[in-house]
């Protein structure tokens, strides 16, 4: 065991140094890739066709918001007069899971909710971050 | 008001529980002398069936709401327009749900066909319902068009999906990008050339269609294909009215001799076109847009409308819970139909302002 490890330790200082700040255009791609899979999720639960349904009587995100438009990814976080604090843009989605779409609340960090903000702001790309207008 | 409409108005008011109802609706509602009348518009209520009998709820409030408000007009409007998307998916269920709802209404009622009403079974239940899906009628020395102005290209509708059913959810999705875009379609401008032939000029022309006949946004169906050619149609005529439904907001605009005016949904609200900044649209700069939406208000940015049809041109009055009355009438200065209260750019205020 022990001349494993001295053999992989030594396998490695043999390979050519990977700095921790560099990467390919290949990996760019592999990330890319990956964000447009989060944001083909979050469309897919935008007009409620994907496996997973976020609310419980059929009533869609893109019903009130198509293109995903009126949701201004780029104000938040900002005050939200109707709950009377600076709020994040998860805390609107949750709103309206759980009003118009009669759903329980999705986690913070939780693969859909991600998904969610992915497709969200893909519709809003090149718009100004402007943090807090309301 | 006379005791006798304001004992009738505080009774039905009563019995609704509906405490607050803004006292315009009934100041408004008083008829003017002559030829001049009145009407109710209502429009998109999109119910929508979950399972069973349950049907989602927010929805049947607004048809509900502005039915019972409707009713409380007083003098009596001379009969009600329905202004298409009755039904989210066109079902049986769907369209039953919402006659019911409407039955309540007691006054005699037009309807005119939306995209979610047809394109499940091609208007066939719908007609059964309502009528046809095109026809005029006259009425105090007004002519009065309905049209279908969502159908589309015959491959789309007839060849492109495997199911009925599929088809509907295809068009139902207004930033489905697998959508058509609408069209009155070549019989039914023959037909409408036909119509208006034995019609004089001086009449005055009001149209009711599901869609703009205008453009204003492709990507939503702001829009119908063949618009210029129906407003060719129309044209001759010296005072012509377009209304149309779909846009769930505020718009109007001036063509030519050609007013044209949008009415509120009574289920939710959609964002003008420029608040989707990935596209181009063609808002009419005439407009001053409704206020912004307040969702935690359900029933915010929802309406309907109360016309007031004078000297031919039509004065549309939005009824909105939750915020201030509107009222867009025809401005004999300008030519135009302007905002009594916001048209002017100093007076707008910042709830107007879309983005």
């Amino acid at each position: 065991m022990k001349y494993a490890i001295a053999a992989a330790f030594a396998a490695l200082l043999a390979m050519p140094a990977a700095l921790a700040d560099e990467f390919t255009k290949k990996d760019m791609e592999r990330w890319q890739k990956d964000f447009d899979d989060a944001a083909k999720l979050g469309r897919a639960l935008w007009v409620n066709d994907a496996p997973i349904k976020l609310g419980t009587n059929g009533v869609a995100c893109a019903q009130c918001h198509p293109n995903a438009a009126n949701t201004h990814p780029e104000t938040y976080p900002k005050f939200q007069k109707q709950i009377g604090r600076v709020a994040a843009l998860w805390e609107m989605v949750n709103w309206c899971i759980r009003n118009p779409l009669e759903g329980k609340n999705l986690s913070a960090d939780s693969k859909e909710m991600i998904a969610l903000q992915a497709y969200i702001a893909s519709e809003r790309k090149g718009v100004k971050l402007a943090p807090g207008k309301h | 008001m006379s005791r006798n409409s304001r004992r009738d108005f505080l009774k039905n008011a009563a019995l609704l529980g509906v405490a607050t109802l803004p006292m315009s609706l009934v100041r408004l509602s008083f008829a003017k002398s002559g030829d001049d009348f009145t009407f109710a518009y209502i429009s998109d209520s999109h119910i929508q069936h979950i399972k069973g009998n349950q049907f989602v709820r927010n929805w049947d409030m607004g048809l509900k709401r502005a039915v019972a408000e409707a009713n409380l007009l007083v003098p009596k409007p001379d009969f009600v327009v329905y202004g298409g998307d009755l039904a989210q998916l066109g079902t049986k269920a769907e369209l039953d749900h919402g006659a019911e709802i409407m039955s309540a209404l007691k006054y005699k009622t037009h309807y005119v066909m939306g995209e979610h009403d047809y394109y499940l079974d091609l208007g066939a239940y719908w007609e059964k319902l309502f009528g046809p899906q095109w026809h005029s009628f006259d009425h105090k020395g007004v002519h009065f068009i309905v049209l279908n102005s969502v159908l589309t290209h015959h491959h789309w509708t007839y060849e492109r999906w495997p199911t009925a059913e599929r088809r509907m959810a295809e068009m139902s999705g207004l930033d489905n990008p697998n959508g058509s875009p609408f069209m009155v379609g070549e019989k039914q401008r023959e037909w409408l050339k036909n119509d208006l032939a034995k019609v004089p000029k001086s009449t005055p022309i009001v149209v009711f269609s599901h869609s703009p006949l205008q453009k204003i946004f492709k990507g939503w169906n702001f829009w119908t294909d063949d618009a210029e050619q129906v407003q060719a149609i129309l044209k001759p005529f010296q005072r012509v009215s377009v209304i149309y439904g779909h846009v769930h907001q505020i718009q109007y605009n001036q063509i030519g001799n050609i007013s044209f005016h949008s009415v509120m949904a009574t289920a939710w609200p959609w964002p003008y076109p420029q608040s989707y900044a990935l596209a181009e649209s063609h808002l009419p700069v005439l407009t001053v847009p409704m206020n912004r939406a307040d969702p935690f208000f359900e029933r915010d940015a929802t309406g309907w409308q109360f016309m007031n049809v004078k000297t031919g041109r039509v004065d549309l009055t939005y009824q909105l819970p939750n915020n201030t009355t509107r009222t867009v009438a025809f401005n004999a200065k300008t030519g135009k139909p302007g905002d009594i209260a916001y048209q002017e750019k100093t007076k707008r205020i910042p709830p107007q302002d879309h983005y």
